[in-house]
């Protein structure tokens, strides 16, 4: 059953007691929170998404988001994020709900699943190759990301790129993209068909709000696709569109500086991470018009096209 | 579904063929909360039993070997980092718990996680000790000076230090007990019986007796019990290890030596309730002048069958809360006689949150 098959009732009721089953790529969440914010962000983003009877026995990751209790219902209002009774973070203001379920369902993934090379970057797939976006906050990597899976990419992830450990493949963990400040509005400009949500104001990373994933992003959750290229974007004012290729070592060092649990792996982070750089092109990325940003990485995926047409047909 | 049931599986492994998907999901989670999901991945791929894991819970357990793995590895390293450091300053030390049983390869060191690295020194060496740590990166974590104070003055250990880049803690001890506790071990007896790590010069661990005694003094003496069932695992696998005609009766005599006895008698009685360690009646017979008396057994037992559980909501009953506080207050009765006991956890209880709350603000 798909989220949007319930009713906005149902949904509320449900994930209030006794929590709701949820498939987000290869991991199931049971997720447990009365507050209306996060029915709401639910029935705005997730509407594609599995969920299942919450009789379902086995979820991998138990979170729930509360509200705080006494005084502090009425006085500045809180919501707690807790993984199976952990409370891994301080508690944030209650309109910052929606946005903490993001931030705490990126962190069980990260800080839990040791099976794949966890990299932090997005990842977009044209013609069954994948490029990997890694980039320092604020150079617009969730906007290109954004762009492009409105473009006719396929949304793996914005934020964790999953290399699964034993096929070098990327798995995809497609979940809503999160966007801050003016990027909200570029992408609200950029296309009429995309779906940002309430802007939540005042967080630790400014304005946020979450573009909802395309429908077959998620419906293909399970295709894992080969790894393409890792492309550094950098967005700049009047900038020609410019790509640039990149040297495979220094992009080897900032990708394990950059993965979550590089040193977690060992020796086997190593292989995984030098297998990747053997696999694809790297280069650097500038650009200051999304349409020009977009042609250029169609054209690195045109290149490569034959094989792909069969894997769709 | 059954509070038990990560120490059912414990002790009989093979109960996993027969686990529904919901026993699955609790296990699990009891599993990661006791610390205790990659010592039971190890346990049953040794015993073949790893393809009776589901499908969909079997990443978890991988997970958690690999985080294993690499933290053994680790602590083999930081080993050879404080041993360099040590032998430059012409100091020597025995490593104690998790960091012994990695350095000597004992099966109480697989699947294990580690939370930090004990060191015991003679107390006359631990300022020499502590500067060359220090040369090598290791600086204490910023106290109040209440705590700073407390620890110098009373405690078995100097408070942790932590290194500089790679943030690894080291706890220094001079004792294995506080030096206001009831019991006073002494150190230069556990000194003289260490085994010197031919692979690591200069460090050494506690001979067998003693490093069983010291795994059953640490967790009945230690309050927030947050990897009790942990460390019983840790006792049993210690004690299945070193099982030998000869060894029960050198372990009750060094009890005895070490004035451990009760410890002793309470590690054997709870590893062989939660765990079945085989255990001969004629040690429980030795130890009979040294069991607590009938009423005190049953206060333990209402107390300690529900500590050492995980802390996870599965595992919890109406009693837990108190019995959880109950374990508190005895294990700080037994660390520092009432005089000391009352102010220090009014100190903890009224002053530290209000010097806390003044403390600016961290973002």
């Amino acid at each position: 059953m798909k989220l949007l098959q319930l009713s906005p009732g149902d949904l509320r009721q449900q994930l209030a007691t006794p929590g709701i089953w949820l498939r987000t790529g290869p991991f199931s969440v049971r997720l447990r929170s009365a507050l209306p914010a996060v029915a709401a962000g639910l029935a705005d983003l997730y509407g594609q998404f599995e969920v299942r009877s919450p009789r379902e026995a086995f979820a991998d990751f138990h979170v729930d988001l509360d509200g705080s209790t006494g005084v502090r219902r009425w006085v500045r209002p809180q919501v707690q994020f807790s993984y199976d009774g952990v409370l891994p973070f301080k508690p944030l203001p209650r309109t910052q709900a929606f946005p903490m379920l993001e931030w705490g369902l990126n962190w069980c993934v990260s800080t839990q699943a040791h099976q794949f090379l966890i990299i932090h970057a997005a990842a977009v797939e044209k013609n069954g190759r994948v490029a990997i976006l890694p980039a320092p906050p604020g150079s617009g990597k969730s906007t290109l990301a954004a762009a492009l899976v409105l473009s006719g990419w396929r949304l793996l992830s914005d934020e964790l790129t999953l290399i699964d450990r034993a096929t070098g493949l990327i798995q995809p963990l497609p979940r809503p993209v999160s966007l801050k400040n003016q990027s909200i509005g570029i992408i609200r400009q950029f296309s009429p068909a995309a779906f940002v949500n309430r802007e939540t104001h005042d967080t630790v990373k400014g304005t946020v709000a979450h573009m909802r994933p395309p429908r077959d992003s998620v419906l293909r959750q399970h295709e894992a696709a080969r790894p393409g290229w890792v492309i550094f974007p950098k967005w700049e004012k009047d900038a020609t569109t410019q790509l640039t290729p990149r040297s495979q070592a220094k992009t080897f060092i900032f990708l394990a500086q950059n993965a979550f649990n590089y040193s977690h792996l060992g020796a086997d982070g190593f292989r995984v991470a030098s297998s990747l750089i053997d696999q694809v092109e790297c280069f650097d990325f500038r650009y200051s018009a999304l349409p020009e940003a977009i042609a250029a990485f169609d054209a690195l995926a045109d290149a490569h096209a034959p094989e792909a047409i069969t894997d769709a047909a | 579904m059954p509070r038990d049931l990560l120490v059912r599986i414990l002790r009989t492994p093979e109960l996993v063929s027969r686990l529904s998907m919901a026993d699955w999901d609790i296990a699990v989670r009891q599993a990661r909360a006791a610390g205790l999901l990659a010592r039971l991945a190890h346990r049953l791929r040794r015993l073949d039993l790893s393809e009776t894991i589901p499908a969909p819970a079997r990443w978890h357990f991988d997970a958690a070997e690999t985080l294993a793995q690499k933290q053994r590895l680790a602590v083999h390293w930081e080993l050879q980092q404080i041993r360099q450091a040590l032998t430059e300053a012409g100091l020597s030390a025995v490593v104690l718990k998790g960091g012994a049983y990695a350095a000597a390869n004992l099966p109480a060191a697989e699947g294990r996680l580690f939370n930090d690295i004990d060191l015991l020194v003679p107390r006359a060496q631990l300022g020499k000790a502590e500067n060359a740590l220090m040369l090598a990166g290791w600086h204490p974590a910023p106290l109040s000076s209440y705590d700073r104070r407390y620890y110098r003055r009373w405690m078995h250990e100097i408070p942790p230090l932590q290194h500089a880049t790679r943030e690894t803690v080291i706890d220094l001890h001079h004792a294995i007990l506080p030096l206001s506790a009831r019991y006073r071990p002494d150190t230069e007896l556990l000194l003289s019986r260490a085994i010197p790590l031919p692979s690591l010069p200069g460090l050494a661990i506690l001979s067998t007796e003693d490093r069983i005694l010291h795994s059953a003094t640490h967790l009945f003496h230690d309050g927030d019990l947050p990897h009790g069932l942990r460390d019983l695992t840790d006792l049993d696998l210690l004690l299945r290890d070193a099982a030998s005609a000869d060894f029960w009766p050198a372990l009750i005599e060094r009890a005895a030596e070490l004035q451990l006895a009760r410890s002793l008698y309470y590690a054997l009685h709870y590893t062989q309730h939660f765990l079945d360690t085989p255990i001969p009646d004629t040690v429980f017979a030795h130890l009979r002048q040294t069991a607590p008396p009938r009423l005190t057994q049953a206060a333990m037992n209402a107390v300690f069958t529900r500590v050492l559980l995980p802390d996870h909501t599965s595992c919890r009953d109406a009693w837990t809360p108190a019995a959880r506080l109950a374990a508190y207050v005895r294990a700080h009765w037994l660390r520092m006689p009432a005089h000391l006991l009352i102010p220090h956890l009014l100190h903890k209880a009224f002053v530290s949150p209000y010097l806390e709350s003044r403390e600016p603000k961290t973002a």
